[in-house]
């Protein structure tokens, strides 16, 4: 980690010295432990506030949406592959962009590393793979394999599919006997079964929509929840207005999603989503042989006609 | 003022008599978090958790409250009157509040209860609750309410400061609310002049353990143009994703949004919580948004909180220093930096 964040200073104090970019976008250091910020460096000093750790959960191409300058941008391999999407659907333009690639290792799951002390964490340090947590009461190390987010371990992109500099080397990308199956256990539900794990996973919604927020996906100048004329769905807690919303939202996402995990950090109510995301990327895999935001030359399934289809009614 | 000692092997026996004439509210753990809700029948408040994920400002001021209903039916004589909603406003007890977010509910009874307006569902809903408190013996990391006019022991707000005192609880009864509700748990045993001194150090203890201090003092007189106008507000602002993160987990955060909806010829006019952290809250009918831009959202919630409510106010801040948004902000975005910003700013001439 430490090799990185030097890199990753000297590469954007260059770019923005040599005037290549406007502005870098990374993360800085957070407030308070385990926590990183979103950042952008407007001169070669700002810069070298960027970091890079096991907690940069937030995906950056979040914040490329529509903007005019030259930009660099520290991209882990979910971000590179949302910034793929970004130049597909037209969000920015390949041109504008110095993409910084680094070659991630997973981020942690905070919540998870707060359940090994029965205090609340004070401090988190890591060094190479080893993150010291302490409380005021007591000190553990752990490994960051062991502990990382839930998208991070079924993650087989670790590694920008785009860049124009790569942050140290690319790591080596694991295969998974069975990258699908909390999605095929969900599947094997009879209707019931469905209907309660629904319920309960989405007991407990607040609607703030952080996790719509913080996807870079969801960048529609008006979402559908907010329309007001006509006005699709009920704003309060009613719990068809909130299914509603997810649902709808997910499909949105369908064909497009990378599984950053950007929503589930950002939940304050510890919702997983994920379990709606994640079943629409199985489908765009089975379906059409998908992985969203691969290709700058290829367009999402669903946006695309080909002869090919494996659905019958389109022939 | 009386202190009365409670043991806590009497705790939830008088508790249980207590809900005969109260319905209780207090923390519970819902999946992996605690929220305040109504205590079920044989449920027991978790007086060990030191903040809830969102503050217990639904229990005065619900998510979705039904305001009014009308019926669309014309052969009724009412048809198309609102009325008001049949809310049951019988006696309720807060349990395990904590200082900082009874001081909150306090801050925002000066919105909701003023000379010309009264807002009747809140103040209803508030005249009929009971809050009894818990002070904060081991403050989190997150905790800067000393610095916000509050702190793990203070009483504003409340009518009963409990302090865990490990055995027992020792209760300071601190309105007549209060003293009705301890009457009515039949805990009536006085505190001796020891459990005093004990919880004086206990007091002083919490209160040195916060060690963030946020700079407010020269708030008031800094100049509302001058900040609107700052230069560190798109700074500020950058990381922001725009959700309603904050302002739901907030105590003091109270702004809302009415909703009529019809099923059949019932109709139903709800409130819900809103958030300036939305482009909707402010989209005029026109098309029109004063506060179109992320930044203008961002500079409206610490701007609200820190300036505007002092200076209409003159009660402090709009914060109280819990530390939620800090905690549950997913980009960092930490009140206590921006805070000092504000408190610092000094404008270039």
């Amino acid at each position: 980690m430490e090799s990185y964040i030097e890199q990753i200073r000297t590469l954007a104090v260059d770019l923005l010295k040599s005037g290549k970019v406007d502005v870098v976008i990374g993360y800085r250091r957070g407030s308070v432990p385990m926590a990183t910020v979103p950042f952008m460096a407007r001169t070669p000093e700002q810069a070298k506030q960027l970091t890079w750790d096991s907690h940069c959960t937030l995906n950056l191409a979040n914040y490329l949406t529509n903007r005019q300058e030259k930009i660099g941008i520290i991209a882990k391999g979910c971000d590179s592959r949302n910034i793929v999407n970004h130049i597909v659907e037209n969000k920015i333009n390949r041109d504008q962009l110095h993409i910084i690639g680094v070659p991630c290792k997973g981020m942690v799951n905070p919540k998870e590393l707060q359940t090994l002390l029965d205090d609340e964490i004070i401090s988190c340090a890591e060094t190479g793979s080893t993150l010291t947590i302490a409380s005021s009461q007591a000190e553990i190390k752990i490994e960051r394999e062991d502990h990382l987010r839930n998208n991070c371990s079924l993650c087989t992109h670790r590694n920008p599919v785009i860049y124009d500099d790569l942050v140290g080397e690319a790591v080596e990308e694991p295969v998974l006997d069975d990258p699908f199956k909390d999605v095929n256990a969900i599947e094997a539900m009879d209707a019931d079964e469905k209907w309660n794990y629904f319920d309960d996973l989405l007991d407990g919604c607040i609607r703030c929509y952080a996790c719509r927020n913080a996807c870079p996906l969801c960048y529609c100048p008006t979402c559908f929840v907010d329309e007001s004329d006509p006005q699709w769905v009920g704003k309060g807690q009613n719990d068809t207005d909130i299914k509603t919303f997810h649902f709808l939202r997910a499909f949105h996402c369908a064909g497009r999603c990378t599984d950053c995990g950007a929503c589930e950090a950002a939940c304050p109510m510890d919702i997983h989503v994920r379990a709606f995301t994640r079943k629409l990327i199985k489908d765009s895999k089975e379906l059409f042989g998908w992985e969203a935001g691969m290709d700058i030359s290829k367009r999402p399934p669903l946006d695309t006609f080909a002869p090919d289809d494996p659905n019958d009614f389109i022939k | 003022m009386k202190v009365i000692k409670i043991d806590k092997n009497k705790w939830t026996k008088g508790l249980d008599t207590a809900r005969e004439s109260y319905q209780l509210f207090g923390p519970v753990k819902i999946k992996e978090n605690h929220c305040f809700a109504p205590l079920k029948r044989d449920q027991q408040p978790d007086m060990t958790v030191v903040d809830t994920v969102l503050s217990p400002k639904s229990t005065v001021f619900p998510q979705t409250e039904k305001l009014m209903t009308a019926t669309l039916d014309t052969s009724k004589p009412n048809h198309h009157l609102m009325e008001r909603a049949d809310t049951d406003y019988s006696p309720r007890a807060v349990i395990g509040i904590r200082p900082f977010d009874a001081r909150a509910i306090d801050l925002v009874k000066l919105n909701f209860d003023t000379k010309d307006h009264r807002d009747p569902y809140w103040c209803d809903a508030h005249d009929a609750t009971t809050f009894v408190g818990l002070a904060v013996n081991t403050p989190s990391q997150f905790d800067f309410s000393t610095s916000m006019d509050s702190g793990p022991f203070d009483e504003k707000g409340l009518d009963v400061l409990l302090v865990d005192m490990d055995t027992g609880y020792l209760a300071k009864i601190l309105t007549p609310k209060g003293e009705a509700f301890m009457a009515c748990a039949g805990f009536n045993r006085e505190a001796t002049a020891g459990d005093l001194q004990k919880m004086e150090e206990l007091k002083k203890a919490a209160e040195q353990a916060i060690t963030t201090q946020v700079e407010t003092d020269n708030l008031r007189e800094k100049s509302l143009l001058d900040l609107h106008q700052a230069p560190f507000w798109d700074d500020v602002a950058f990381s922001c994703i725009n959700c309603g993160t904050c302002t739901f987990v907030c105590p003091t955060c109270w702004c809302f949004d009415i909703q009529d909806e019809t099923k059949g010829n019932n109709t139903t006019r709800f409130r819900n919580w809103d958030s300036c952290m939305s482009p909707l809250f402010t989209l005029h009918g026109s098309g029109h948004n004063p506060r179109g831009e992320k930044t203008q959202r961002v500079r409206q919630r610490f701007m609200h909180k820190l300036k505007y409510f002092l200076d209409k106010y003159d009660q402090g801040t709009m914060c109280v220093g819990c530390g939620r948004c800090v905690k549950s902000c997913p980009v960092n975005i930490d009140i206590r930096e921006v805070c000092n910003v504000m408190n610092a700013y000094e404008p270039q001439k």
